[in-house]
């Protein structure tokens, strides 16, 4: 029997690997949640607004940085079409980890974790170190004295633990690859990833509240079941 | 009026109040155009830093005698890069270690560095036309360990007493052996710009990505740890954090950044090692916040979760 029939995968389609994935895929986030139009009446506070600035910023970073990578990593030192690009990098970076920060402290009073949510805690959290690494590598990459310097002093705290015979920051290519290639797709993928758990698992809810004993059981009941 | 504090219900289950309308998509394209704008204001008023980079050259030029100072001491074995161990050379006990742990040592030898060799002897033997050097050069290497090291400590202890003629130091009458010669022919192959290359192309390909030989030169002397400390780039000065001019650099290195300001990691001989096992640890714990008891809870009895809800617990609470 066909879907296209409006009943559903007939049992040999189901065996297809393709349909598995689609009715899995669709099961875990259907539309409307993935993509809600409608939010709890408790999403309403300023400190939501840096997980997506996050995101915007990360978007900034990529982009600033694919213009960048068009005219090979020395093109912003020669030119000031070049310089101006590698500042909407620079300052894209600062107000990624700003609003990255932020939102994670924010998360962090939230007890974000509750309610199955903790791979998306774990995600966060992982994505800020990767994001780390990336930028740190960027911080290499730049060809100039901070570039030196960051390598001469980065290389002991890397090879003090055995790091640095294998990442070695003294290496300008293996470097430049981590930072426009590698670690740029760890951070894009860990961040979607955050993101479908954010969606699929849905905005923690808070705390209970102190409900005033006054105003009776159904008031109280109704914010205990929100937790 | 008296409060009850609920019982702690479950926070997977759906969301029983009232929803509101939220547009995603609309809140995000918000978000970068602002952030967008504030990336070309902070790019405008402050552009980016971009200091150029230290050659071999520029450091043989504007201090030769630091230069010859540190070529001695790679000659002679000496140098920190010399005596540094894995993953560069093996040098018994330089390794930094965590109580018995020695990690640095686990991966071995991967990028050896024979100072000596890659630093002065290769790129002085690629020198054409100077026959007096190619017998410098000779005689130093037919030489027995012992003489050598009589020639290179002469040399070093003479350089201090040195004067600049004309950018070249002159040394004092001294049993310096072919040492002088090696070293004035270093120099000058410095000052040309000449040993930036050699140090780069030593496996004479013609492409080259990787500057491992002459930054490990460039960090032993003391005009590259100078010019950081003007910069206030130095460890003890925050300087994983921070990059050239006033700009806000790594500021997420700050955690890192502050355990090499206070003891015991600002005196140990291990401090390297000591502060990136402790933030590897931290930040697995930071990963792991949720099943750590005593963290997972804390943001409750915090209670600043108010604050962030307050819209919700005003309404709620009346």
């Amino acid at each position: 029997m066909s879907e296209e029939s409006g009943r559903g995968p007939s049992p040999e389609e189901r065996r297809m690997w393709t349909t598995w994935v689609r009715e899995h895929a669709v099961r875990a986030l259907p539309p409307e949640k993935l993509l809600p139009d409608r939010q709890p009446s408790y999403v309403s506070s300023w400190i939501y607004v840096f997980g997506v600035a996050t995101i915007a910023a990360l978007v900034v970073v990529v982009v600033s940085g694919m213009i960048l990578g068009l005219g090979g990593p020395s093109w912003w030192h020669t030119t000031s079409l070049g310089r101006f690009f590698n500042g909407i990098h620079l300052w894209g970076v600062e107000l990624f980890f700003f609003a990255m920060v932020v939102h994670l402290w924010g998360k962090f009073f939230m007890g974000a974790w509750r309610g199955g949510r903790g791979r998306t805690w774990v995600t966060g959290a992982i994505t800020f170190l990767v994001a780390i690494g990336a930028a740190f590598t960027g911080y290499l990459s730049q060809q100039n004295f901070d570039s030196q310097w960051i390598a001469s002093e980065g290389k002991d705290g890397l090879n003090s633990v055995g790091v640095g015979a294998f990442f070695n920051v003294g290496n300008f290519g293996q470097m430049y690859t981590f930072h426009v290639i590698l670690l740029p797709l760890a951070v894009t993928a860990l961040v979607v990833w955050h993101v479908l758990l954010v969606r699929r698992h849905g905005v923690v809810p808070p705390y209970p509240a102190k409900v005033a004993a006054a105003k009776g059981s159904a008031a109280t009941s109704s914010t205990e079941a929100a937790q | 009026m008296s409060t009850t504090a609920p019982a702690e219900a479950d926070p997977a289950a759906p969301w029983p109040g009232p929803f509101v309308r939220y547009d995603l998509v609309k809140e995000l394209v918000v978000a970068l155009g602002v952030v967008t704008l504030l990336a070309v204001v902070l790019t405008v008023l402050f552009s980016s830093p971009d200091d150029p980079p230290t050659t071999i050259q520029s450091w043989a030029q504007a201090d030769p005698g630091d230069f010859l100072a540190t070529a001695a001491t790679e000659l002679s074995g000496t140098s920190e890069i010399a005596e540094y161990g894995p993953p560069y050379n093996h040098t018994p006990e330089a390794t930094q270690k965590v109580g018995p742990l020695d990690l640095q040592s686990t991966p071995g030898v991967r990028i050896p560095i024979d100072t000596a060799k890659d630093f002065v002897l290769e790129p002085l033997s690629e020198v054409p036309a100077n026959p007096r050097l190619k017998a410098a050069l000779a005689a130093y290497q037919a030489a027995p360990p012992t003489l050598q090291e009589a020639w290179t400590g002469a040399y070093e202890g003479a350089l201090a007493k040195a004067r600049i003629v004309r950018g070249v130091p002159v040394l004092p009458a001294g049993r310096y052996g072919p040492v002088a010669p090696m070293m004035a022919a270093l120099l000058g192959l410095a000052q040309s710009g000449g040993l930036d290359g050699a140090l780069l192309a030593g496996d004479h390909r013609f492409y080259q990505t990787n500057y491992t030989k002459p930054l490990l030169f460039l960090s032993g002397g003391g005009y590259f740890e100078e010019r950081a400390e003007g910069q206030h780039l130095l460890g003890t000065q925050w300087g994983m954090m921070n990059e050239t001019g006033s700009y806000p650099g790594q500021v997420w290195l700050w955690l890192y950044t502050f355990w090499y300001q206070v003891e015991p990691f600002l005196e140990s001989p291990n401090a390297d090692a000591l502060i990136f096992v402790l933030m590897g640890v931290l930040s697995l714990a930071f990963i792991c916040i949720p099943v750590i008891p005593g963290l997972k809870t804390l943001p409750r009895h915090l209670r600043l979760y108010r604050l962030i809800w307050r819209d919700h617990y005003r309404e709620v609470e009346g």
